[in-house]
């Protein structure tokens, strides 16, 4: 026993960190899309952070609880209830048997992390539980959340200890303007100058081509040296191509392996839940830092997760 | 004078690149770095992805520093071994070349001016190197194929082609994994099944390694896909 879907939602898949170790046979990573929400959503219910969690896009999903089990929503806003109650988002809170917990449609941010303490009962494939919906592994059958589905629990807890301290104000997903740091390269000597300038400084749109798999930009045009197809080499969560229209696309948790347009820059990893909480018509703009700068603002990232750990649990 | 560069690829990886075309000796060296990873691994090094020119290596910046991981790839790629031919890692995959398999070796043996034994032997006749895997999982970008048989891709593409299939591409010839959309000639078809994910080693496979296709019957084909799902049902 778990959770039943009533309403799918947009598009809720079960997601945990990522399936690594298969890049190289061509299987893209997956995961979440927003790594910080979802931490700190296994975090306030002292969850191990890789628990796997249902991610939901733009439109969330409505569930019935089979069994009492606390549960914590972050990310974006999607107007939760339970029972027709409005509920705040970073808290731990109980679902008893028979609760219908409900999101609806996003008011803030793009993405909700749903969690549950004790975790979901799904079976790893090649070592993770998130969905891969192209290769259809992973998750819930390897698919999205459908009306109907039963999702049992692992360990459902009805108890935590310092529950007074599982909630969090963060309310991070409301601007609709973020600057993104991005490292320069790898291929950014096949852009020229004002090419370069150009992507590092003008504003980007996010258009309605947002998924999974990337995200693509509208605005100026960056400006190649001679052309900016490669022989395909590897992709990571964050790069930024550019194809022949001269729009960045930025390759999000379902990116494929390898590709074949030359990449202008990288987008920091802890910038990157920025990016993965934005909407279409939302815009962005791009600030090179050094890989030095990148890793030291990892680093501090990292910390604060430290101490955001010791603080609740 | 050294032949490759590192690059750039954000704060979790960088991009070790040994060439910018499509080169048997370029992605030797690529695969030879790849190998060398596996056999020398590096602490905080999570994983590496070859293709045709570059290897992506991935770390986590939290357990080696960048000045580090390049001290450490730059002596590596110093020391690149050079693969011996009597070490070649040969994957023998059985092909069936029958009709019902074979749909398209009409087009092949039109185009080609050979017979359809001919196709057969010349296709089996060599070992062809896996330069990289990508586009889907476990497809691999083959080496090598006998020019005598290169044909043009289908003029309008299937909407679904069978897992197992074998197929030739202009200049290319491979095999498609899982079942997918493809515009290749199809000549064949093997009974394994070449990507399961429930499987420790999820694809037979890997960059670097050698394919070689041996011919097999209709009856040997159902005979192993017979054994193949009894084995599944236990």
């Amino acid at each position: 026993m778990g959770i039943r879907v009533l309403q799918p939602g947009a598009l809720t898949t079960v997601q945990d960190a990522g399936r690594y170790g298969y890049q190289s046979m061509g299987f893209p990573v997956s995961g979440v899309m927003d790594r910080r929400s979802f931490r700190i959503a296994n975090m306030l219910l002292g969850n191990d952070e890789t628990e796997a969690v249902l991610e939901a896009a733009m439109l969330g999903p409505s569930l019935c609880f089979q069994e009492d089990c606390f549960f914590c929503i972050t990310g974006a806003d999607m107007q939760p209830k339970l029972d027709g109650v409005d509920i705040p988002l970073y808290t731990a809170l109980l679902g008893k048997a028979g609760a219908v917990l409900e999101l609806g449609l996003v008011r803030e941010g793009a993405r909700a992390y749903i969690a549950f303490a004790g975790g979901l009962d799904i079976p790893p494939v090649m070592g993770s539980c998130s969905t891969n919906l192209k290769c259809g592994i992973g998750g819930w059958q390897g698919r999205a959340l459908r009306a109907g589905d039963e999702i049992p629990f692992r360990k459902p807890k009805k108890c935590l200890k310092n529950l007074y301290k599982r909630y969090e104000k963060i309310r991070e997903c409301g601007e609709r303007h973020v600057t993104l740091r991005a490292v320069p390269g790898p291929q950014e000597n096949l852009f020229t100058e004002a090419g370069i300038h150009t992507f590092f400084s003008e504003e980007y749109t996010v258009t309605q081509e947002y998924d999974r798999m990337g995200c693509r930009l509208d605005g100026a045009q960056i400006e190649s040296r001679g052309g900016v197809d490669i022989v395909s080499d590897g992709i990571v969560f964050g790069s930024v191509q550019i194809p022949a229209s001269g729009r960045p696309i930025v390759m999000m948790a379902d990116h494929q392996t390898t590709g074949g347009y030359a990449k202008i820059a990288t987008v920091i990893s802890t910038d990157l839940p920025k990016l993965a909480q934005r909407m279409p018509g939302d815009t962005v703009s791009f600030e090179a830092v050094s890989i030095e700068e990148a890793q030291r603002i990892a680093r501090k990232e990292e910390a604060w997760m430290r101490r955001f750990r010791r603080a609740t649990n | 004078m050294e032949d490759y560069r590192i690059l750039n690829a954000g704060d979790g990886a960088v991009c070790v690149e040994f060439g910018q075309q499509i080169d048997d000796a370029v992605n030797a060296r690529v695969n030879g770095l790849y190998q060398k990873l596996f056999s020398h691994p590096i602490a905080g090094v999570t994983e590496s992805i070859p293709t045709f020119r570059s290897l992506l290596v991935c770390y986590d910046p939290l357990r080696i520093r960048y000045g580090k991981l390049i001290r450490l790839l730059e002596k590596y790629a110093a020391d690149i071994p050079d693969v011996v031919e009597g070490e070649r890692h040969v994957v023998e995959i059985p092909v069936c070349y029958e009709a019902e398999y074979a749909p398209d070796m009409g087009h092949v043996t039109a185009h080609t001016g050979l017979s359809a034994e001919e196709v057969i032997a010349l296709h089996c006749g060599r070992d062809y190197r896996i330069h990289m895997l990508g586009f889907l999982p476990g497809f691999p970008y083959l080496g090598g194929m006998d020019e005598r048989l290169a044909t043009p891709r289908l003029k309008s593409p299937r909407t679904r082609i069978e897992a197992g299939s074998v197929g030739i591409g202009g200049s290319q010839t491979g095999i498609y994994p899982l079942s997918s959309p493809g515009g290749w000639q199809l000549i064949g078809r093997t009974p394994l099944k070449l990507y399961d994910p429930q499987r420790d080693k999820p694809v037979l496979y890997k960059a670097g390694d050698y394919i070689r296709f041996v011919q097999i019957s209709k009856e040997q084909f159902l005979q192993m896909e017979k054994d193949m799902q009894r084995k599944e049902g236990v």
